[in-house]
């Protein structure tokens, strides 16, 4: 790891002046993707900012089917929130899939959705869920956050302190993780509200990052069901392709998630 | 060079160290506690795995300095007053550890992996449990006999006290 | 048995200090004045070094020295060396490349050590690597073995043209020719055994210190024999003669064979340490692990195999190209010829066996023995042959082995091994019993009806371990001796302890060694201590690889306690008056046979000593050591069973049991013999399902770390059903064959054979990944 500067920010005014008082800063919050990037000597910020013990930007909160999650809540604490599973099981056993219990202890919902990495699991989630990412400047839709690979439309310095959502009346979220780092070599979430809409998004696969499967939404919104998606199909082309799975076959996997993710919704 | 404090194993320790410095080099280099391990570069092994406010965590992901005023347990602190805890013992009568570079973390992983379910575990709870440490001499087999022994004897311990 | 004794299953007496944190790791340790190293590597796969420039380097904070290549030569360190010869079929020897500790003219694979830096500490050692400037030639680079072979490659090794090692035969092709040509049957395939890289938890590292005031070297290194370690690096190496360097093993973090070798890094290390006038420590990190142990594996073989019309078979013919990486490492050339190509008949009885081995360099880490070490790859490659002609022949996998099992003992096969005893039969309707093989079908039923794929899979397996005599294995090329060593010595107080050449890490000899003691004089095995790993301590010994510690280490302790206890026999027997014929040792007594005279244990230990009332002419003390050759290599062999369901829709494998029947011959502590099957056999399914290194075209490592080398883990696996059988080895005195490796060797064709099984296509590759599965279950439609 390069030299850094390391400030525990007590607010979030305090982080946005720590970060424009720095020269190449980067926000830390639980650092499980971070610090071990910056040990590989992949990143060098000149100065960490720690925003792990800011109150504000903790904890979970479910109003009746509106659910605000605090963007320093751990991945532990999202996967064990009683009032959320009782709204939104899908994005507690998300959560409870995320890397592993000493990872989820220390991870965050926000550090994960800032990051975007393209084989993370709360994108998907965000995306499928029609959630509004709340930062320290704004709203941005899921559908306008998640902009390419490790790509997001946060302005320097903008810190996510949020996101919020209205629980679906179905949802389910499906991995293959792959065999090596565990990550998802597909994730597909889905999303069905009352109303019919049906959203669709897969993690893991796309060679842009998380994307939502437009075909797919239509398949579903005509007949909820995990056979509606078997002619649909799946692009490979857009599709990522390495050691661990070509194209053709996360092309399979995507369609074989989201089967089984509405199945189990 | 900043300084650090925080409590370890019970005892309150301050110490300089870049801000570069990871918690495990604070432990094992400025703390002398070499328990704690180092198997991977990119957090999945666990053999670092020490507790942080209670909680499981692997000490070669955070640095000194986000570790900085929280209560740390190592490996080391673990034993009461020479007595093996259950969960060494158990890894102990099962041979759950053969070369025992992982032993440290697996048994801290083991110990907060029987908070968490209340020593209500199954095999297969137990084998996705272990996901993030890995273990290149027993194929597991009896480490999860291990943990469950000790979660079996640690809930009857419960009961019998309730 | 006693309690303690053998044949007991005794918890670890070296748990507590590894359950309490208080294990000793080369890396744990510490001394005044100590600084730290960084290795400066090669980024490229092949490339001539034209300029090492450090100006910059040294001047940055924390900065003790920076040394290269070109200095370390002008200091006389010698070059890497194999040590075991191996001459061609036309008689010439192999062709061995200069490997440098330090390369000063060319690199020949990514990692490959260029220079070395000493800091204060780790982070400036290796922010001051990043400032050397190396300026590279780049030249072409051949990763694949048969490629490397093919006119026009790149050349590695101005000694190797056409990237040839040697090329070597065993066996009598013409008269396996014949079978083949009169043959009702001949199976044909083409095996590849992949590439793997050890992955003890514990990676490499070395902390050297040099003396000045006594001229005198300290290497606390990862070894599992130290001693070898001692005697290359002074003998070859020059880095110091054997009286002036102590080699120090302590607590070591898993080996499976990658810890044998002396790499670079300690030699480096000690004379660095002697340059900068520090104590340098280099502790690798998980990739430079990944880049720089030795691999394991890498064959491509072609199998043709010969039935006549009863099934049986009458001729093996093999041809092998076995990938050696970019320099010939300490024991490579011996690991696809002497332990491959001599276990190619099996268990089975073939009256004609070929094999011809060619070994090639390539731009690729060194390739060297990884847990079986030859043996898993001649496994493979028959027990995937024997499945093949299975399905061919339309005969019972199991049926096609017991019609060809050896039956009656010693039996000399043509591939030079004289196998002792066995009982092959037994080990197979063990397993089958234990899988229930008879009900897979209606388990297979009602898998299909969930539309899960189920399948089965048998392998049956030999191995050679404690690998001897020594004039044998010399008259084969090898460059040491592997006997072992033993010393047994009573304290006046009646304690003892046992200095062993054997390294333990992870085998538990703290314990096992202590229960033959225990066994011997009844003594319990907490008065029993085990001394290893310390050359300075302990008497030249060999060390710890092959699954030899048991058969031939233990052997080496049984010799030392015979003359112990005659001694002991003699002295109670003048303090007691009587004749040394009727002494017994029971229950830590000598005692007179028939009488309830007797004499404690500790009694006769310090009448040894005090000297004041010994047998006319005895030496004060007791004290004794040995030195065990073995007769001839054991042969563990067993029948390991693996049943899956595989997931059409995503090709993952799901293994839903796995069956080890093996027989180690006698056991000494049943508990660690289970445990060392286990791990192996995760080993073994680790090769078969997950594991594999890939470099890319330009020799670049793509499995470079846990994201994305597949390790085994926890949910990867089931819990394992083991047994033992029990023919006992007639070669060594406790009669035991040795299990470190067995596990390794039996598992892979156990599972890629019920997985090709299952999806009903027998072209599968390991490891057989999700995709690898998938498409092949797709193919198979």
């Amino acid at each position: 790891m390069y030299e850094t500067q390391y400030h525990r920010a007590s607010s979030v005014q305090d982080a946005v002046s720590r970060m424009e008082a720095a020269g190449e800063g980067k926000y830390v919050s639980g650092g499980m993707t971070l610090i071990p990037t910056m040990k590989q000597r992949l990143a060098a910020p000149s100065d960490l900012i720690d925003l792990r013990h800011i109150a504000e930007m903790q904890g979970i909160t479910v109003s009746g089917r509106s659910v605000r999650i605090g963007a320093a809540t751990t991945h532990y604490d999202v996967a064990s929130a009683a009032a959320l599973k009782a709204v939104c099981p899908a994005i507690c056993s998300l959560a409870s899939h995320i890397g592993d219990p000493h990872v989820r202890h220390m991870g965050t919902i926000g550090g994960s959705i800032a990051n975007n990495d393209p084989a993370a699991d709360y994108p998907a989630a965000m995306l499928a869920l029609g959630a509004t990412i709340v930062t320290n400047k704004r709203e941005i839709a899921a559908d306008d956050f998640f902009t390419g690979l490790f790509e997001t439309a946060l302005e320097d310095s903008e810190i996510v302190t949020a996101i919020s959502f209205e629980a679906p009346a179905k949802a389910a979220y499906q991995k293959f993780a792959n065999p090596a780092s565990r990550y998802a070599m597909t994730g597909v979430f889905v999303a069905r509200r009352d109303n019919g809409d049906v959203r669709v998004a897969v993690t893991g696969a796309g060679a842009n990052g998380v994307f939502r499967h437009g075909d797919m939404e239509a398949a579903l919104v005509a007949n909820w069901s995990p056979d509606a998606l078997s002619n649909v199909s799946v692009d490979a082309s857009e599709l990522l392709s390495d050691i661990h799975a070509d194209a053709a076959y996360r092309a399979n996997l995507v369609k074989v998630m989201a089967k089984r993710a509405v199945a189990a919704a | 060079m900043a300084k650090v404090t925080m409590t370890v194993n019970g005892r309150q320790v301050s110490g300089h160290c870049d801000d570069r410095t990871l918690l495990v080099q604070f432990i094992r280099e400025n703390l002398g506690l070499t328990g704690t391990h180092v198997g991977c570069d990119t957090s999945q092994c666990g053999a670092c795995v020490i507790h942080m406010d209670g909680k499981s965590v692997k000490s070669c992901s955070i640095l000194a300095a986000q570790a900085a005023g929280s209560t740390i347990t190592t490996i080391e602190g673990l034993a009461a007053d020479g007595e093996l805890h259950p969960v060494q013992a158990a890894f102990k009568a099962n041979h759950g550890l053969q070369c025992g570079f992982c032993t440290p973390g697996m048994v801290m992983t083991a110990v907060d992996m029987i908070r968490r379910h209340q020593g209500q575990l199954d095999e297969a709870t137990v084998r996705a449990e272990l996901e993030g440490n890995i273990c290149r001499c027993t194929g597991y087999h009896n480490i999860v006999k291990a943990i469950l022994a000790a979660a079996a004897e640690m809930s009857g311990a419960r009961v019998a006290a309730e | 048995m006693g309690v303690e004794g053998i044949g007991a299953r005794v918890a670890r007496k070296e748990d507590k200090r590894f359950l309490t944190g208080k294990g000793r790791y080369t890396d744990d340790m510490s001394v005044p004045g100590m600084k730290y190293a960084v290795f400066v590597r090669s980024p490229h796969a092949h490339a001539k070094i034209l300029k090492v420039d450090a100006s910059a380097a040294k001047d940055m904070p924390g900065v003790i020295d920076v040394l290269d290549g070109k200095q370390i030569l002008a200091d006389g360190i010698g070059n890497l060396i194999c040590g075991w010869m191996i001459h061609s079929k036309d008689g010439s020897p192999m062709k061995m490349g200069a490997w440098r500790p330090l390369a000063h003219e060319t690199v020949r694979y990514v990692g490959d050590a260029v220079a070395i830096v000493v800091a204060d500490s780790v982070a400036e050692a290796r922010d001051a690597a990043e400032a050397v400037v190396v300026d590279y030639q780049e030249l072409p680079v051949v990763i694949d073995a048969s490629k490397a072979l093919e006119a026009g490659q790149p050349q590695l090794h101005p000694e190797a043209p056409n990237n040839l090692i040697f090329d070597w035969q065993i066996g009598d092709e013409s008269e396996t020719d014949k079978a083949i040509a009169t043959a009702a049957h001949v199976t044909e395939v083409t095996i590849h055994n992949n590439r793997l890289s050890p992955n003890p938890m514990e990676p490499r590292a070395a902390l050297g210190i040099y003396d000045a005031g006594d001229d005198h070297y300290t290497c606390y290194t990862t070894s599992q024999n130290p001693h070898v370690a001692r005697l290359v690096m002074s003998a070859f190496y020059n880095v110091a003669p054997e009286n002036k360097l102590r080699v120090i093993a302590p607590d070591v973090g898993g080996g499976f064979g990658s810890k044998i070798y002396i790499y670079p890094e300690e030699i480096v290390c000690l004379w660095a340490s002697k340059r900068t006038g520090v104590p340098v420590k280099w502790t690798s990190d998980r990739t430079e692990a990944f880049l720089t142990d030795a691999h394991g594996r890498d064959h491509v073989s072609t199998v043709k195999m010969a039935f006549d019309a009863n099934n049986r078979i009458i001729g093996l013919k093999v041809d092998t190209i076995a990938n050696l990486g970019a320099y010939m490492s300490l024991f490579s050339s011996a690991v696809p010829t002497y332990l491959y190509a001599t276990l190619l008949s099996g268990q089975y009885d073939i009256p004609a066996i070929h094999a011809n081995v060619r070994t090639v360099y390539t731009n690729t880490a060194p390739v060297d023995a990884y847990r079986g070490a030859g043996r898993p790859e001649a496994t493979y490659l028959l027990e995937r042959t024997m499945e093949t002609a299975a399905r061919e022949l339309g005969v019972s996998p199991a049926e096609l082995r017991r019609v060809n099992f050896i039956r009656s003992f010693p039996h000399q096969t043509p591939v030079i091994m004289n196998y002792d005893a066995g009982d092959y039969e037994a080990s197979l309707n063990a397993a089958m019993q234990a899988a229930d093989w008879n009900g897979f079908a209606a388990r297979k039923a009602e898998a299909d009806r969930r539309g899960m794929k189920r399948g089965i899979g048998m392998s049956c397996y030999i191995e050679a371990c404690g690998i001897a005599p020594s004039a044998a294995v010399g008259s084969l090329g090898a460059g040491v001796g592997l006997w072992e060593s033993a010393e047994v010595r009573v304290n006046a107080v009646g304690t003892i302890e046992v200095l062993t050449g054997s390294h333990s890490h992870g085998q538990g000899h703290e314990t096992t060694f202590a229960q033959l003691v225990a066994d011997r004089f009844g003594v319990p095995i907490d008065s029993v201590n085990i001394v290893h790993g310390d050359t300075d301590k302990v008497q030249m010994g060999m060390g710890t690889y092959g699954s030899r510690s048991g058969a031939v280490g233990m052997s080496a302790v049984v010799k030392a306690l015979d003359k112990v206890e005659a001694k002991a026999k003699k002295i109670a027997a003048h303090l007691m008056e009587a004749d040394e014929s009727d002494i017994v040792i029971e229950n830590g007594e000598l005692k007179v046979a028939g009488t309830d005279k007797a004499v404690p244990w500790f009694q006769m230990a310090l009448a040894a000593y005090t000297a004041h009332n010994l047998p006319a002419g005895m030496e004060p003390g007791l004290k004794e050591g040995a030195f065990y050759d073995p007769a001839n290599f054991t042969f563990p062999a067993g029948c390991y069973i693996c049943e899956v369901e595989v997931d059409p829709d995503t090709g993952r494998t799901k293994i839903v049991q796995f069956v080890a029947a093996d027989d180690f011959g006698n056991i000494i502590n049943p508990m660690i013999v289970e445990g060392q099957v286990h791990g192996g056999i995760a080993q073994g399914i680790g090769q078969a399902l997950l594991e594999g290194v890939h470099y890319d075209p330009s020799g670049q490592l793509l499995t470079a770390s846990y994201m994305d080398y597949a390790m085994p883990r926890a949910d990867d696996l089931p819990s394992f059903q083991v047994s033992t059988s029990n023919t006992p080895c007639p070669n060594n005195p406790l009669g035991i064959k040795g299990c470190g490796e067995a596990g390794a060797i039996g598992s892979p064709p156990a599972l890629i054979n019920a997985i090709t099984d299952a999806i009903g296509n027998n072209a599968l590759t390991m490891p057989a990944t999700p995709q690898k599965v998938w498409a092949a279950a797709h193919a198979a439609k």
